[in-house]
């Protein structure tokens, strides 16, 4: 858990780095080396360590469009997927998805950046794995701002109804971008939302990854012995903005500062010291984790930019069938339009 | 171009008590375009709504307070997001009138971002200016310059009937998604209309029509320009609406021209280039010496930049597309 933690920490720092070249000292989105909007997660990393802890490869994560620190607990490939990032040719998706719309099918993972919308797949991977009778489990995570929207209850619903093996994991960082959560919704806990439903909910406090651990297990447990759904409510900090290059003006600076106070990353280390781990054994998963990231950004960079061709490629994985050739060959003066 | 779409919108609000605005992130944030800035603090959370991310509930809402005779302005944040509330926009928003035999009517606006070309991959660029103009019932504006988009939005907003303002995100004038120079024009502080379904022309030219909207009629200018050195002469038309759809003009120009050039950021097939090269062959087949389309290829937009690039039509897309009529 630390050295995925620590691991999805220092990635972000890079891509931050990396993110800001060319955009500095005027911020241009379309300018640098990574394409496209850039949402990263530091501060949620006990929630992506905690529970992905539990799944193995055959089980199905949906992450929404802050997926790093989850995918790097899922043990998506971080080589291709830094790839994906610099939208480089032998990214997870050949540089057409994204840092927003990463797959990685070795791992069941897979992603959306449309709000909530990553859990009805999971709920459907959730029915694949009971009508299979296998034992997987599907983990949906979702931020708190996710929780009214109809993607989220419609699919709890429909896997309580069914009893399907999914976890709904709300990271709760206080914010949906400018929007404070007591301003967009009633309830203190998306756990809450539990009740209505007749599912199990938990509310896991402050950045702890020993509780989100604990809680999780449970969670995993539940659904991989056929008890059905939970929502499992963490609460984690943004760090940052919402996006790189948010302003954050909407944001009173203590509510900054008091979230960049705790450290999910920090606090379990301090665990790991009481149970008897020495500071150099924690030093060196740091310096494993450094050198993993280093080496996959450099791997990434290095990588070839697709050729612009194969930007019509992979609509369909059939296209004999599925593409109809749509050159354009109306010339009215070819055909004879002229002489009319 | 948001600062003149702003000063409709506080003006309108200004001098109508029913017109409210909500959506996400548009009140302390002023919306992740701009499309609110500032109108937090003169008309408070009352007025200028945030609402949860709940898009079948709010864009419904809207329909319901319009009905009520309110005078909503929802804004969906990025037009891609109309998935998940499209039964509000497409089942109640554009049919209700109709349905209810014209007992009964929408006198909303509904605003969205649209376009690509910052590579925001396929969840975040698409314009789909085909699928509203396609689906009936709904208005469907499109602004290209800062005088058009406030004149546009004084209608859309007193406008009975539902209005779907569509602005690219590139022509805003954001700080972090530089605009090229076409979009700013002068805009006079007065309010004034621009009617709907009458598209401009926004340069003349005896040589070809090149019809299109949004960021394209920028790009379609300097194809033009480009063009003009070596002695072709363009005619750029901005159709600014897409419903109610200004199909004289470009009939006109093209039975001036003889040359025809549709151009989309919107995919290829079933939509906005095949509806005008219809058009102009069911009233001007006579007229037309050839055609040519400029639009997306049918796939998603893709992520990098190279293949980004490789679809969304650009300026020397289009200046080769009137090449190829010649
Ligand atoms: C359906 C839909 N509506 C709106 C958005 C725009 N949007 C992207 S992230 C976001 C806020 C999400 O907040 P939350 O769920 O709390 O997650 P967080 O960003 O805090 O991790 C919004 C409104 C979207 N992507 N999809």
């Amino acid at each position: 858990m630390y050295a995925d933690m620590v691991t999805a920490r220092y990635y972000e720092e890079r891509l931050q780095e990396e993110y800001l070249e060319g955009k500095q000292p005027k911020f241009d989105i379309s300018a640098g080396p990574i394409p496209g909007e850039l949402h990263l997660a530091a501060g949620q990393e006990a929630a992506a360590a905690g529970v992905c802890a539990h799944l193995r490869d055959d089980d199905t994560v949906t992450a929404p469009h802050r997926p790093h620190h989850v995918a790097i607990a899922k043990g998506v490939d971080l080589k291709r997927m830094t790839a994906e990032i610099f939208g480089r040719e032998t990214g997870l998706g050949s540089g057409k998805g994204g840092h927003m719309h990463l797959f990685d099918p070795e791992v069941n993972f897979a992603c959306s950046g449309i709000i909530a919308q990553g859990c009805p797949p999971a709920a459907g991977a959730g029915l694949a794995a009971k009508k299979r009778n296998t034992d997987s489990v599907a983990v949906a995570y979702l931020g708190e701002g996710a929780i009214d929207q109809g993607g989220f209850l419609e699919s709890l619903n429909f896997a309580a109804v069914h009893d399907l093996p999914v976890v709904f994991v709300v990271e709760d960082n206080d914010w949906a971008i400018s929007m404070p959560q007591e301003r967009v919704t009633d309830v203190e806990s998306a756990a809450s939302r539990a009740g209505g439903f007749e599912v199990a909910g938990v509310a896991v406090d402050h950045d702890d990854a020993v509780a989100v651990y604990e809680a999780a297990r449970e969670a995993v447990g539940r659904a991989r012995d056929g008890n059905g759904p939970t929502i499992l409510s963490v609460q984690v900090h943004r760090r940052m903005g919402h996006f790189m290059g948010d302003p954050e003006s909407y944001r009173p600076d203590e509510d900054r500062e008091a979230a960049t106070e705790r450290d999910s990353i920090e606090r379990l280390a301090a665990d790991l010291r009481a149970e008897g781990v020495d500071d150099e054994a924690l030093a060196a998963i740091r310096a494993e984790a450094h050198d993993r990231v280093d080496e996959a950004i450099e791997w990434a960079k290095g990588e070839p930019n697709p050729d612009p061709e194969a930007a019509y490629e992979d609509a369909f994985v059939n296209p004999a069938s599925g593409v109809t050739d749509t050159e354009p060959d109306f010339d009215l003066a070819e055909t004879g339009g002229e002489e009319r | 171009m948001s600062r003149a779409i702003v000063e409709a919108i506080g003006t309108e609000m200004r001098e109508n008590e029913e017109v409210f605005y909500m959506g996400e992130d548009v009140a302390d944030y002023g919306g992740i375009f701009d499309s609110t800035q500032g109108l937090l603090e003169e008309f408070g959370h009352d007025r200028i709504v945030d609402v949860p991310i709940s898009e079948t509930a709010y864009l419904g809402a809207a329909v319901g307070a319009a009905q009520q005779g309110m005078r909503p302005i929802a804004e969906l944040m990025f037009v891609d997001f109309f998935g998940v509330a499209m039964d509000q926009i497409y089942n109640n928003m554009a049919k209700n009138t109709y349905m209810s035999g014209g007992a009964v009517n929408v006198p909303m606006v509904m605003t969205t971002a649209v376009g690509g070309t910052y590579n925001d991959a396929a969840q975040h660029s698409q314009t789909l200016y085909g699928t509203f103009a396609h689906l009936p019932g709904m208005k469907v504006v499109v602004p290209a310059t800062a005088y058009d988009a406030k004149g546009l939005m004084h209608n859309a907003i007193r406008d009975d009937d539902p209005v779907v303002y569509m602005y690219h995100k590139r022509l805003m004038g954001l700080g972090w998604l530089p605009a090229p120079d076409g979009p700013k024009t002068p805009v006079p502080e007065t309010d004034y209309t621009i009617p709907f379904g009458r598209a401009d022309v926004k340069r003349e030219g005896s040589d070809a029509t090149v019809v299109t909207l949004g960021l394209h009629v920028h790009r379609a200018l300097d194809a033009a320009a480009a063009l003009a050195e070596d002695g072709i002469e363009a005619e750029v038309i901005d159709l600014r609406t897409l419903v109610p759809l200004d199909r004289e003009t470009v009939i006109e120009s093209v039975r001036k021209t003889g040359r025809l050039v549709v151009v989309d950021e919107d995919y290829r097939s079933f939509g906005l280039t095949g509806e005008i090269v219809a058009s102009v062959t069911d009233e001007a087949l006579d007229a037309l010496e050839a055609v040519e389309r400029v639009a997306l290829p049918d796939v998603p937009i893709p992520y990098a930049r190279s293949l980004e690039t490789e679809v969304i039509p650009g300026a020397t897309d289009i200046e080769a597309a009137v090449r190829a009529t010649r």
